[in-house]
């Protein structure tokens, strides 16, 4: 007897552990999304205007200031011609990495616990690029002759230089917001249908989920277009994806200057970006339960756990690539590189290196090995901030820490932050004020993704033994 | 110059690159750091002066600027010598692959390399290029007399061959290039070649030491090409290949 509710109590706690196990009615499921969709609090709308006016003002009054007055305003000089806005675009597109990574490459590999949170994830990849493009744009001296940078023909036949790593990176970021965007939205399809048949007629809404839900039924044929387009652009988006933060860090590599010119920045870039996008994307999450509702249900602790243990080995992997561009670029002796790392760590900006290693490698190493602290929202939330810090440091130090010195010590000068720093705000309260819409347009939880896991799932008993089976759907 | 120039002739890539028309020579034994062809480039070159909150933070425009080295520490310092420091009119520039709008180009004319304002966006990346650190960048509508009311007293003294620029625009030396096409144009029309010493840029005129000389580096005859074959001649950074145009006599 006592044999058997140990049994049961294992059962349960299973089931209590992860969603997967946990099926909920598809209708009531359904309902919980939507409800979490249209429940807002007050608090909400004061959040949301306060950051409507910070967006208001720190992004489009400042910039509009600077468009008019010229970048005089802003902290760039001789020698650093690139400043904050150069680190808040390197920064953007590293954010938007990890919506690709959890989504594209945890599909791929059938990560079950992907399921509840690849919207949460993707949404991430659209928002950050869209503050990255915003981010390159003010850099530009004249914004307004921005289009020359693309291939448009025109009747005098002047073409963009595709020799200059920019274009390169123009294109690449073009290819990865369009794509990224496209894969957004073919997962959304079947929820977007899912809200139209919840949604009233004779509202705005009724119009906006029929239009986008491309009149979902869900037959058969739908559903394997759905999952063979999936699986396409799922494999397609990885390589996309690294080759974008490759062609930043070569906006970098491939210049002729101390410091920046190491071959490895490539891959150092990319694992860099995963890290802080999956700092990013924990910071989302622990936000996301702990403020709309029913999101307890669907978001657990298990699913901290997991992405804890992608942060502990990304934070590794960015050690040791950070360990490697420092040692082959220390050994080659290069006089002004010597110069250069003597600056970053000894410099007046030396406390920010440190800073640098601190949150990106120490504080990671030193809280995720634990799982009970790697399951703690609040905690793993206080990491994932630590940890985008610290790549924010990072970019700082790569970007106008670096310029400072170069071969003409005549020029050396340090740079101060000017108006780019209101400009930084405006584009992180945009991010998350387009998340806080997104919030309640679009439902955030892929509850078909979800339905259909938890359908795969299931508790068997071998002997006395219960054990999680999985059957393959996809 | 150590590198063989009939041998990248072979190159066809580079061929072009590498031959260089106009040249400098600076002699750093006669340069007595007076910053007159500091002046005279600004007054040439319509290049706007910038306030001193600006320029102290490393935002003023000259084109050429004279570097001072020191030896010691204050009060014991001791001028170890001035170096005029301008564009060094690369062969192999690498200011240029990297501008996305063909704003920075090399012309085959001239052998120069050409900052195009009107198709400068400001990306600014050919500044961070630069291993001369030699360009500068319009952060403010310096030369707009609605913007800078005591500049409309100013425009009075610009020179008329020389467009003016606007904000977020790069901008660098030209090797005074208004001045060649006018001997160029001069010479055409009587009929023969530009003679050596027959104009030279705004710099060396002003020079009280002559310590700049300007002229063919493609003629061999030429004082200039004479000069840069001085034992004493290098050329600044020259390990990163990028052929300078400018040749300095160190001093000896």
């Amino acid at each position: 007897m006592a044999d058997r509710k140990h049994h049961t109590s294992h059962e349960e706690h299973l089931r209590e552990q992860r969603l997967m196990l946990d099926p909920m009615p598809r209708g009531k499921m359904n309902e919980m999304v939507m409800e979490a969709m249209h429940t807002t609090s007050w608090k909400f709308w004061l959040v949301f205007g306060l950051l409507a006016a910070i967006v208001a003002y720190a992004l489009f009054y400042k910039w509009g200031v600077m468009i008019l007055e010229g970048l005089g305003v802003a902290g760039v000089n001789r020698p650093s011609y690139w400043g904050i806005f150069l680190v808040n675009t390197v920064f953007w597109i590293g954010i938007s990495h990890a919506g690709t990574f959890i989504s594209a490459i945890l599909r791929v590999f059938k990560a079950e616990f992907r399921r509840p949170f690849t919207r949460a994830a993707e949404l991430m990849t659209t928002f950050g690029l869209v503050q990255a493009g915003f981010s390159i744009f003010m850099h530009m001296g004249r914004v307004w002759l921005s289009y020359w940078l693309m291939p448009i023909p025109n009747q005098r036949q002047l073409w963009p230089n595709f020799h200059s790593p920019l274009s390169w990176d123009l294109l690449a970021i073009t290819t990865y917001l369009l794509s990224s965007t496209m894969y957004l939205f073919l997962p959304l399809i079947p929820d977007l249908a899912m809200a139209r048949d919840r949604t009233p007629d004779g509202t705005w809404q009724k119009v906006f989920y029929r239009t986008l839900a491309l009149g979902f039924r869900g037959t058969e044929g739908e559903w394997t277009h759905l999952r063979n387009a999936l699986n396409i652009f799922a494999f397609a988006i990885i390589p996309v994806m690294f080759s974008v933060h490759t062609i930043v860090s070569w906006d970098f590599a491939m210049a002729t200057r101390p410091g920046w010119s190491s071959t490895i920045f490539g891959p150092y870039f990319v694992i860099g970006a995963l890290h802080s996008g999956m700092g990013a994307v924990v910071m989302v999450l622990a936000v996301v339960r702990g403020t709309m509702k029913n999101m307890k249900y669907f978001i657990r602790p298990e699913h901290f756990e997991a992405i804890g243990k992608l942060m502990l080995i990304i934070s590794m992997a960015w050690a040791y690539f950070f360990f490697n561009d420092y040692i082959v670029q220390w050994y080659g002796g290069d006089k002004w590189t010597k110069e250069l790392l003597h600056w970053h760590e000894a410099g007046p900006m030396g406390w920010m290196w440190f800073a640098m290693l601190i949150f990106n490698v120490a504080i990671p190493w030193a809280t995720l090995w634990n799982k009970k602290w790697r399951s703690t929202p609040w905690l793993i939330f206080i990491v994932g901030m630590l940890i985008n810090v610290g790549m924010w440091f990072e970019r700082y130090i790569i970007v106008p820490i670096s310029l400072t010195i170069n071969r003409m010590p005549f020029t050396w000068r340090l740079y101060q932050p000017g108006i780019e720093v209101w400009l930084g705000i405006g584009t992180l309260a945009f991010f998350i004020l387009l998340y806080m819409t997104a919030s309640k347009l679009i439902p955030l939880i892929p509850v078909w993704e979800v339905q259909e896991g938890q359908m795969a799932h299931s508790l068997k008993k071998y002997g006395r033994e219960t054990v999680v089976t999985v059957s393959e759907l996809e | 110059m150590t590198v063989d120039l009939n041998k990248l002739h072979a190159v066809g890539a580079i061929a072009e690159a590498a031959e260089g028309k106009w040249g400098m020579v600076i002699d750093m034994d006669l340069c007595t750091g007076c910053q007159a062809c500091v002046a005279a480039c600004a007054m040439e070159n319509n290049i706007p002066y910038v306030e001193e909150e600006d320029a102290g933070y490393g935002r003023s425009m000259h084109w050429i600027r004279t570097e001072r080295f020191w030896e010691g520490e204050y009060p014991e310092v001791k001028i170890s010598g001035y170096q005029p420091m301008l564009c060094q009119q690369c062969g192999k520039a690498p200011c240029e692959p990297v501008c996305p709008a063909f704003a920075t180009v090399h012309s085959q004319a001239e052998q120069l390399n050409l900052q195009v304002y009107n198709r400068c966006v400001g990306t600014r990346y050919c500044a961070n290029n630069c291993p001369y650190q030699v360009r500068s960048f319009n952060w403010r509508d310096y030369q707009d007399s609605r913007v800078r009311p005591e500049i409309t007293i100013l425009a009075n003294q610009f020179n008329p061959d020389v467009t003016v620029r606007r904000r977020g625009v790069m901008e660098k030396c030209t090797f005074c290039i208004q001045r060649i096409h006018k001997a160029q144009d001069k010479a055409k029309s009587e009929g023969r070649e530009v003679e050596d010493g027959e104009f030279t840029t705004a710099c060396a005129q002003a020079c009280p030491a002559n310590a700049i000389t300007f002229g063919r580096i493609d003629h061999p005859e030429s004082l200039v090409s004479q000069l840069a074959r001085s034992p004493r001649a290098e050329h600044h950074l020259e390990e990163l290949g990028t052929l300078p145009r400018v040749t300095y006599l160190k001093e000896g």
